[in-house]
């Protein structure tokens, strides 16, 4: 399991991240990537620090941080693996490659591997719709998946 | 000359192993103790051919080669493919592989092409004489030349750029805004993303002849967090802008301030509704806002807004270049210019094609994208992205029109395409197109949040052979219900895919037998 932060060193870590994007215009979202990427997810105790120094209420922070998908509540596994069930990746059978990923990983979407290998998403296009279907792993572009790219994704965040 | 090697950096490139490609290539040039020079430009948008690399030849220009697997280098460079030999892989020169020979490329006239941060290679090929022209004219004109071209919004609804931007011009404000819309979330479009990862500089000129056009000296680009080289690459360009003077107080050492930030979007599909993308861009939930207020009058923090996906702003560049008679010039009806193609899915001949509006679907699907990728015959197309309707071979006479799809029941969008073979069930996709509505869907409309659930239960209970044709009139009721109830076209538009699907497809929604047999 992935150690969380004590509170009070989130809060710290909350504040100097806040710090240096407040200046933005509307600088909500910046804020939110920040913590996220500075944790890995974005954690509770951080909504208080983030209300007080914006000057909004907690639930407003709330209300956007569950708003959108990217935000996670949880730490995610180490590694990352969404893969696309859009129309033109569904065209060549992502749903195959969705059942047969499962079945490998022994999970389903949204949830993260035993071991904590990696953490399982759907996503809805990734901008690689003529080399269908496609995933992304941690940030890094797979087109044309097929039964050798699984076993090659699989290998690598077992690893 | 040191020889000059282009292979792409572009994700849809990279996504097929471009970079595994380069460090091979690095790796053959540091053995054989060869000096050149490596430029990772965009993608032309053949995705059939990437990783496609290209050479700069000193007597018979750039000549390509592709699709290279990281295992053919050895062999490129044995067949002296830095003088443009002779390969397997071989293409010959880009411009006349017939995939991009056919096309008319005006936006995308340099994606693929030039080093994607290189200014110079930018000016080199036609960049900047737009807003050149632009700074020197009354911004009264600028929205002239812009509306007279006839360029409509290419983000899905098509209206028309230039009265967008004089409702801007023409409302006082003591600050005004440039919004760009890269949130690019329809399946089967990338026009966006190739645009920002291969010519960002287009779309930056473009925001600022937008900028100086309106009064607005701020601008922000909002790019879905799908797209993480795109987000990189725009804000190196803008880095480069910025240092180049091509952004700050004076633009282009003209009295008109203008500069620009890029926003990362979080993962909702809805933020790309212009409203909601506003809402997203102050910090708050991605919620639908109700027009009126038009964000040209009131949009991002109250203030007068242009905002306008990438592609509408990335023509305006040779707009403002060769004049509005020129684009005007291409295209049929009140649908000017030209528009980039994707075509995607399950197709031979995947990727961007930019051409006048005009070309008939068939056209598109049969004779460039070459059919299926599996060889079965096409079964449907969805022209539009999830929001868009499924269109049966009886209807591949449409001709690319933004008035001919909606007289067809369908719409262009943002202008991707996606390929069915017969292999497809279109029960599963009707299916879909409700649950990605209950899935993306902002909560403001009872249609669009609980239709949309109601529409994939009842569609199930058609899959399951109860009551079939009691269920599709319940469908058809639900249909009208979400597209003159909802306040956006995430729930108004969700009944094109559905009832296209219902109506052109209908066997696939009776109960199938064999699965009743079995059952
Ligand atoms: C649910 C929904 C999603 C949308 N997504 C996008 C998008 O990703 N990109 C885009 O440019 N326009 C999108 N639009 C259209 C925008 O609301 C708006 O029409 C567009 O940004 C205007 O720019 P244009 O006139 O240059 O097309 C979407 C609309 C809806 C209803
Ligand atoms: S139609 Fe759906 S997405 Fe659009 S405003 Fe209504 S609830 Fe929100
Ligand atoms: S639909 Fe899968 S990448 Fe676009
Ligand atoms: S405005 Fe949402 S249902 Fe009427």
């Amino acid at each position: 399991m992935t150690m969380q932060p004590a509170s009070t060193e989130i809060t710290s870590r909350t504040a100097a991240i806040i710090q240096e994007l407040k200046g933005l215009e509307g600088p909500l979202l910046p804020i939110l990537h920040g913590i996220q990427e500075e944790f890995g997810h974005v954690p509770q105790d951080a909504l208080p620090v983030i209300a007080e120094a914006l000057n909004i209420s907690k639930a407003e922070v709330h209300g956007v941080v569950t708003f959108y998908h990217d935000y996670r509540s949880h730490p995610a596994g180490r590694h990352v693996l969404k893969l696309c069930q859009a129309e033109a990746c569904q065209s060549m059978g992502s749903d195959a490659i969705a059942a047969k990923l499962k079945q490998l990983l022994g999970i389903g979407f949204h949830e993260t591997a035993r071991d904590g290998s990696v953490t399982l998403e759907p996503v809805y296009c990734l901008g690689l719709c003529a080399c269908a279907p496609s995933a992304m792993l941690d940030g890094e572009v797979i087109g044309r998946l097929d039964d050798e790219k699984l076993d090659e994704i699989v290998a690598e965040v077992r690893s | 000359m040191i020889p000059r090697i282009y292979i792409p950096g572009d994700s849809g490139a990279l996504a097929l192993g471009a970079e595994k490609v380069a460090k091979a290539i690095e790796k053959e040039l540091a053995d054989r103790g060869i000096e050149a020079k490596i430029v990772r430009n965009g993608s032309r948008g053949a995705y059939f051919l990437e990783p496609m690399v290209e050479v700069a030849t000193t007597d018979k220009g750039r000549v390509a080669y592709g699709p290279v697997k990281p295992s053919d280098v050895k062999s490129l460079f044995d067949s002296g493919f830095l003088t443009g030999g002779h390969h397997k892989r071989w293409l010959g020169a880009p411009d006349k592989i017939p995939f991009l020979a056919r096309q008319t490329r005006l936006t995308f006239a340099r994606c693929g092409l030039i080093n994607p941060l290189s200014l110079d290679h930018y000016k080199a090929h036609g960049g900047l004489k737009g807003l050149q022209n632009a700074v020197a004219m009354a911004p009264a004109e600028i929205v002239k030349q812009v509306a007279e071209s006839g360029l409509r919004g290419r983000g899905g609804a098509g209206f028309p750029t230039g009265i967008k931007w004089k409702t801007v011009l023409d409302t006082t404000a003591d600050k005004k805004y440039i919004v760009c819309n890269a949130d690019e979330g329809d399946s089967a479009t990338f026009a966006d993303r190739m645009i920002m990862e291969g010519d960002p500089f287009v779309l930056i000129e473009g925001m600022a002849i937008a900028g100086v056009a309106t009064g607005a000296t701020k601008g922000f680009v909002y790019i879905r967090s799908e797209y993480p080289h795109a987000v990189a690459m725009m804000q190196k360009a803008v880095d480069v802008a910025r240092e180049a003077g091509l952004l700050g107080v004076n633009v282009l050492g003209s009295p008109n301030a203008f500069d620009m930030e890029i926003r990362v979007g979080a993962g909702a599909y809805v933020c790309g509704e212009e409203t909601s993308l506003l809402n997203s861009l102050e910090g708050k939930r991605g919620v639908v806002r109700a027009k009126p207020p038009l964000p040209a009058i009131q949009g991002l923090f109250g203030k007068p807004t242009v905002i306008n996906n990438v592609i509408s702003l990335a023509s305006v560049p040779i707009i403002m270049d060769k004049g509005a008679a020129f684009y005007k010039d291409f295209g049929m009806g009140r649908s000017r210019g030209t528009i980039p193609i994707q075509i995607a899915g399950n197709v031979r001949y995947g990727g961007l094609f930019e051409a006048a509006f005009g070309m008939t679907l068939g056209e598109i699907v049969d004779d460039i994208g070459g059919g299926t990728a599996t060889g079965r015959p096409v079964k449907a197309v969805q022209v539009g992205g999830p929001l868009g309707a499924y269109f049966p071979r009886a209807l591949f006479d449409t001709p690319f029109d933004y008035e001919a799809f909606a007289a067809r029941d369908g719409l262009i969008g943002h202008a991707g395409i996606t390929v069915f073979d017969d292999t497809a069930d279109m029960l599963k996709q009707a299916r879909f197109a409700m649950e990605f509505c209950a899935i993306e869907s902002c909560g403001k409309c009872t249609p669009c949040r609980i239709g949309s659930t109601r529409g994939v239960e009842t569609i199930d209970k058609i899959a399951r052979g109860i009551e079939p044709e009691k269920q599709i009139e319940l469908v058809t009721d639900l249909c009208n219900t979400m597209k003159f109830g909802s306040l956006c076209a995430l729930g108004g538009f969700t009944p094109y895919p559905v009832m296209s699907a219902i109506n052109h497809f209908r066997d696939d929604f009776k109960p199938a037998p064999v699965a009743e047999a079995a059952e």
